[in-house]
């Protein structure tokens, strides 16, 4: 939803007047040196990468079998990887928590994938891609990356189509498309609702073939617990074989993490249950940088939380919000009565009161954030959750007049059966309830054009990484991502690296694996032997709640700083009185979820110290003190148009986090003008 | 598997046939049986033609039940530990009484060519070298005829199963109509076959057909 | 409301496992039934009892991590996944009976957790569409018919949870293997490996370990993504034709 008129608003002179926002995170970091260089060619945007490609060195094919590379996650960005390293003839070793490979969270994605190629001779092209996204990110993301990314994009349909994935197709047989998001041109490829799906199982199935090839070797129900960094280079993992206990040590030339996004931190996401930061933060307190971690997408349209009980929330298309309308009752009065009963004049479509040019179909994060509004001003719908209702109706009953019920049945019927059988109500009948759920994280761990992380030799791909979305990622664009970045850039990057390869052999014994062994082993013991009283997933819940409430769809400087408190407090009871049974050989769940939550505190904090150090609104991240007159977002790009990214500085004396340095990485647009959003 | 069962198909509904001449009376149906053996001739020798189709069930029947043995004995090995509670929604009775039921086939057609062909036993003591007589004596005793129901009672559900089945196993069932197709031909074939053998007998033994 | 399940309880692939009886007070029917799980391992861990280990991941359907036995049929009474059987699908005092998936070649790992490994190396075998990443022609030069495309992406659809075989009487996976063998058998960019790919998956499919399958259809009911029987039908159609070609 990014292509809506532009209005050029830097100069608005609203609240906070240019370059007086203040230092509100001052005393939670150190000012760090600034980024100088993140290796991205200059000169003509659309020749950058095509530069850099061939600027990167080649690896000799017999040399090739001799490096070992390690990739660290097997959804888009790592299953690809993989395969295509293995093609190349490198020595790959695949590591993921599941079962399979095939379970990678990006199974779940469900709208599209987009990509540059004009079938349809809308006037789409890589340049209106590229500015689509860099537009759509809210000016916060690096414009040669997102370049390169609307560059290969079409190369990744090609690629796919040739891999047997069954995208829709017209009926002569050639693919179709549709627009995704509020975008003007029609460019997202998909597969009924299930297009992650089937092209994860694309990037599976390359991979299994690499698996009986022999070039990958792959490790599942294994989690990597720690990086090894061995004169300031990566040089390899430890992982945990989950079914046996066992904690192995790998070696490798290099090591590539595509570990998917973070979203779990607020425990209700609509993530996997096993989502993860703990590869990326491992590696971020081993020296890579955290950037822009606050960055977090709020979907609107998902399924409200029904009691204390719940693990996770469903998403619900998008799509939905063409034909529903938005209410809820205007008077807190008729918050339960049955819907039906409420009549036209009592309700209260507030998307369609505020936003009268785009109605319902406002950007996520705007229909995130009114949602919120109406339901803390104790208007929500739905059953009470802790003493509130948070839900608001997505009424169908106009389309269903409209269009006939056979009509809506045939467009969404797939979505009105989900919903009703997670709800056990008919949405037919009654208006189907939802609320915004987290559901993407646009921060992650820094690296430079080549992907490389700010340690050597350590690689970040897919959601894993801060690099392509900015502040806001656009429908249908992370799927993107993870392709481009597993076929067709990280296996020109690398090269560049292992080139300089096959490195010094790391002996088992040497004191940087030997520490981080220990270290995981340690950790192990403690959550083992700390005879607490608390089960794992009440710690995690707690610190959802903390930042879902703080750090979420809205944020100010207050909340950020009490929730920082909060967090610390929770955290140090955690580490005392966390109640973990079983033992390190073995399966043993709780112990799995207690060493990602161990690290969700610490991320949680740093996000918070993220946002309360950004004091503008942008993208997904909205600060309360940052908002026009009438309640818009509003960005300072004279103060915050840059990437922050975070080093860690932990205090060896408590373990903790000490005050994270602040790097910051100007961002300088050659190819694209800034400008401000706006929907009204 | 398929194959052999096709065969064995094949085979039934001829001798179905063949038995309903016994309707036709004594001679007729000795006529038949003895036009049986010489078929062909002066080109075979007598009971040329007979000796290749035994031959083509003997090899049949080997084959079916290897195949069968086979399948069991890795059905059994795939799953040794087995559930504490199990429900089957989908699938039909017949289809699960495949292999008891064609154990049972198989013990029938053993004492079955004892009967009529090998040992040729007349249960009521009487002769046993016509044909059409053995037929009569045989079914006139109530038990035998019990038993010979009780056996077209399996091979109708082998049967059943077996059209449907073999049609899968052979790829020819690649929608929902022809599987449809394949599952009512199955039972038509079941019910032609198990209902026409079953007349003889039981009109044998309700006096309809005597000697 | 309150249940009493009955769950298989086994610490390790080595040891012998056992059913144990809980009982679960204050469920609601709002929850989904590993939610129902989860409560019952909290109540478990706060009594010092080791929690139930189950599988799940994405809890919406898709990923195909989850997966029990619940009163006897896969993945419980209703056409979903385990993930998404809710508890108003059951009533207040019923007895449910918990078992992990039976099948020789999924192992108990763990309680409720069994290694699936198996699907991956039929995959392995021939599952799979042989171009090299860089190496495809440009999307639009095949054209595919829009209905064998969508009955391409329809069987496509399998999410490998594997309740096929735990379903099927004689612990068969064709259904699995078959909607592979379907998927990419339906289109132009599958043919070339098409014989090569039955003949080899089916090898393995056998090497693992599991039954022959004779078509009793108990798979495809038991299917949360209703694979239908068609496409065993088609595996061995494809079986017959790579032996007539010699394979
Ligand atoms: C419900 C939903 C719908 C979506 N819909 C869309 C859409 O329509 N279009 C779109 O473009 N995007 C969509 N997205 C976003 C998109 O799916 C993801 O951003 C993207 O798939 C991430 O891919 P990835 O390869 O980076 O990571 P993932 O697919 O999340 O893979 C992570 C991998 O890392 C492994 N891993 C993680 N931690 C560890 C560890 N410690 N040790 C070992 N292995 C580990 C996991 O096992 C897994 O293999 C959606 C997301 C969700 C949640
Ligand atoms: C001799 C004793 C017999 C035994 C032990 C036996 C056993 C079996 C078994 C175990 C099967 C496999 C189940 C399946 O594929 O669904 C089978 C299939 C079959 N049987 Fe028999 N059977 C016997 C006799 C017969 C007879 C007499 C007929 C026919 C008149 C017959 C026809 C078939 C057919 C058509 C199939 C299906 C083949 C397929 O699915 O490929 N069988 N039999
Ligand atoms: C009521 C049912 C049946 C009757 C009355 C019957 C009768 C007979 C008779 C009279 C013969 C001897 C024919 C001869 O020697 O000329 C015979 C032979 C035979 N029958 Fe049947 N039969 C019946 C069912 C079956 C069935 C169901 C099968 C197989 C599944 C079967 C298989 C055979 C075989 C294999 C022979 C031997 C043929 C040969 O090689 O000579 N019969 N039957
Ligand atoms: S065929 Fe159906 S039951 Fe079998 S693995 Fe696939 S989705 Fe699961
Ligand atoms: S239940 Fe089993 S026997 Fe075949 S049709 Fe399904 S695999
Ligand atoms: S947990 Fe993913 S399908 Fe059930």
């Amino acid at each position: 939803m990014t292509d809506m008129p532009d209005t050029t608003l830097t100069s608005d002179p609203s609240h906070d007047e240019p370059g007086d926002h203040g230092d509100d995170a001052a005393g939670y970091y150190t000012p760090g040196e600034p980024i100088k260089d993140t290796k991205a060619p200059t000169g003509p945007i659309d020749e950058r990468w095509q530069t850099r490609k061939f600027e990167a060195r080649l690896v000799n094919p017999s040399n090739r079998r001799k490096l070992d590379v390690i990739i660290v996650g097997t959804g888009l960005a790592g299953g690809a990887a993989a395969a295509t390293l293995g093609e190349a003839g490198y020595n790959v070793k695949s590591f993921c928590y599941q079962d399979s490979p095939r379970r990678a969270h990006s199974i779940a994605a469900q709208g599209g994938i987009n990509a540059a190629k004009n079938y349809k001779e809308d006037g789409d092209s890589v340049h209106r891609l590229f500015y689509d996204t860099v537009k759509g990110g809210d000016y916060r993301s690096r414009e040669s990356n997102v370049y390169r990314l609307a560059e290969v994009s079409t190369n990744i349909i090609d690629q796919c189509v040739a891999q047997g994935v069954p995208f829709a197709r017209e009926y002569g047989g050639l693919l179709d498309n549709r627009s995704f998001g509020g975008v003007q041109v029609s460019r997202t490829f998909y597969a009924r609702g299930q297009t992650g799906q089937q092209l994860l199982i694309g990037a599976y199935q390359a991979m299994e073939r690499q698996v009986a090839a022999g070039t990958v070797e792959q490790f599942t129900r294994h989690e990597m617990l720690e990086v090894i960094v061995v004169d300031g280079k990566a040089r390899g993992i430890i992982a945990r074989d989950l079914v046996t206990g066992e904690i192995e040590t790998h070696l490798a030339d290099v090591v590539v993490l595509a570990s998917g996004g973070y979203g779990n931190v607020f425990f209700l996401s609509t993530n996997a249950m096993g989502s993860n930061v703990t590869a990326a933060w491992r590696a971020h307190r081993k020296g890579a940088y955290m950037a822009n971690p606050c960055y977090t997408q709020i979907h609107p349209t998902c399924i409200p939380v029904t009691g204390t009980h719940q693990s996770k929330l469903t998403l619900m298309s998008e799509s939905l919000r063409n034909d529903g309308r938005i209410w809820v009752p205007k008077s807190k009065a008729d918050c339960d009565k049955d819907p039906r009963d409420i009549p036209e004049e009592a309700r209260d479509y507030y998307l369609e009161r505020i936003y009268p040019s785009f109605g319902n179909l406002v950007p996520r994060d705007i229909a995130s954030r009114a949602a919120k509004n109406v339901c803390d001003e104790g208007r929500g719908v739905g059953p009470e959750v802790d003493g509130v209702r948070r839900g608001v109706y997505l009424d169908f009953s106009a389309a269903i007049a409209r269009l006939g019920k056979d009509g809506i049945e045939e467009k969404y019927d797939n979505l009105f059966d989900m919903y009703a059988r997670i709800t056990g109500e008919n949405p037919y009948e009654t208006p189907m309830r939802i609320y915004p759920a987290v559901h993407y994280v646009m921060g992650g761990l820094w690296v430079d054009y080549d992907l490389q992380s700010s340690i050597e030799g350590l690689f970040v791909t897919g959601e894993a990484n801060f690099s392509d979305h900015g502040a806001n990622r656009l429908g249908a664009s992370a799927l993107m991502q993870g392709l481009a970045d597993g076929y067709f850039v990280l296996p020109h990057t690398i090269r560049d690296y292992l080139a300089d390869g096959p490195f010094e052999k790391v002996a088992e014994d040497h004191p940087a694996v030997v520490e981080a062994k220990k270290a995981v082993e340690d950790r192990v013991a403690h959550f083992l032997n700390t005879s607490g009283t608390r089960s794992v997933d009440s710690y995690h819940r707690e610190l959802g709640n903390i930042m879902w409430e703080y750090c979420g769809m809205e944020r100010s400087e207050d909340g950020l700083k009490k929730a920082i408190d909060l967090i610390r407090t929770l955290k140090d009871d955690f580490w005392r009185n966390v109640k973990v049974l079983g033992t390190a050989e073995g399966l043993n769940q709780s112990l799995e979820r207690a060493g990602r939550v161990a690290d969700f505190f610490e991320l949680g904090e740093l996000m918070c110290i993220d946002a309360l150090n950004r004091r503008e609104s942008c993208g997904g991240h909205f600060r309360a003190e940052s908002q026009t007159e009438d309640g818009e977002a509003l960005r300072h790009d004279d103060q915050f148009a840059y990437v922050a990214a975070w080093e860690f500085a932990g205090d060896p004396d408590s373990g903790g986090m000490g005050t994270p340095v602040l790097h910051k990485e100007e961002l300088v647009y050659t190819a694209i003008e800034m400008k401000q959003r706006s929907y009204k | 598997m398929a194959a052999s069962g096709i065969i064995f198909i094949g085979f039934v509904l001829l001798h179905m046939y063949g038995n309903l001449k016994a309707f036709s009376g004594h001679d007729a149906y000795n006529e038949y049986a003895e036009h049986l053996r010489t078929i062909g001739e002066p080109m075979l020798p007598r009971e040329g033609l007979l000796w290749i189709i035994r031959s083509v069930l003997i090899v049949s029947l080997v084959v079916h039940v290897y195949c069968a043995a086979a399948l069991w004995k890795r059905a059994n090995k795939a799953r040794t530990t087995k559930y504490v509670m199990k429900k089957n929604i989908a699938s039909s009775f017949s289809s699960r009484l495949m292999r008891w039921g064609g154990l049972t086939l198989l013990l029938f057609i053993i004492w079955h060519l004892v009967n009529f062909t090998i040992g040729k036993v007349n249960v009521q003591g009487g002769s046993t070298n016509d044909p059409y007589n053995l037929l009569v004596d045989t079914f006139d005793t109530w038990w035998m005829t019990l038993i010979y129901l009780a056996a077209m009672f399996a091979l109708a559900m082998h049967l059943h199963h077996g059209v449907w089945s073999s049609a899968q196993t052979l790829g020819l069932t690649n929608n929902a109509r022809a599987r449809r197709n394949a599952k009512s031909l199955g039972w038509i074939v079941a019910i032609v076959i198990a209902g026409g053998f079953s007349l003889v007998p039981i009109f044998v033994l309700a006096g309809v057909i005597t000697k | 409301m309150k249940v009493t399940l009955k769950i298989w309880r086994q610490p390790d692939a080595a040891s012998k496992g056992a059913m144990h009886t809980y009982e679960l007070d204050g469920v609601s029917e709002d929850m989904s039934f590993l939610e129902m799980l989860d409560v019952l391992n909290e109540e478990l861990n706060g009594k010092g009892e080791d929690p139930v280990a189950f599988d799940s991941d994405c809890r919406e359907g898709i990923c195909g991590m989850c997966g029990l036995m619940i009163n006897g049929q896969a993945h419980g009474p209703e056409v979903t996944t385990t993930c998404q059987l809710h508890m108003r699908s059951f009533k207040d005092g019923d007895e449910i009976v918990i078992e992990p998936w039976r099948a020789d070649a999924f192992p108990v790992i763990k309680d409720l957790v069994v290694d699936r490994g198996a699907f991956d190396r039929i995959i392995q075998a021939g599952g799979y569409i042989s171009v090299n990443t860089g190496s495809a022609p440009e999307a639009h030069s095949v054209p595919v018919p829009r209905d064998d495309a969508l009955r391409a992406f329809n069987v496509a659809t399998c999410i490998g949870c594997g309740a096929c075989v735990a379903a099927c009487p004689n612990g068969s996976a064709s259904l699995f293997m078959g909607a592979k063998i379907t998927h990419l058998g339906e289109l132009p960019q599958g043919q070339p490996e098409r014989d090569t790919r039955v003949v080899d998956m089916v090898a393995q499919h056998d090497h693992e370990g599991f039954g022959g399958c004779t078509n009793i259809g108990e798979c495809t009911a038991a299917c949360p993504k209703e694979i239908p029987l068609d496409v065993i039908s088609r595996l061995n159609w494809d079986l017959h034709q790579a032996m007539r070609h010699g394979h």
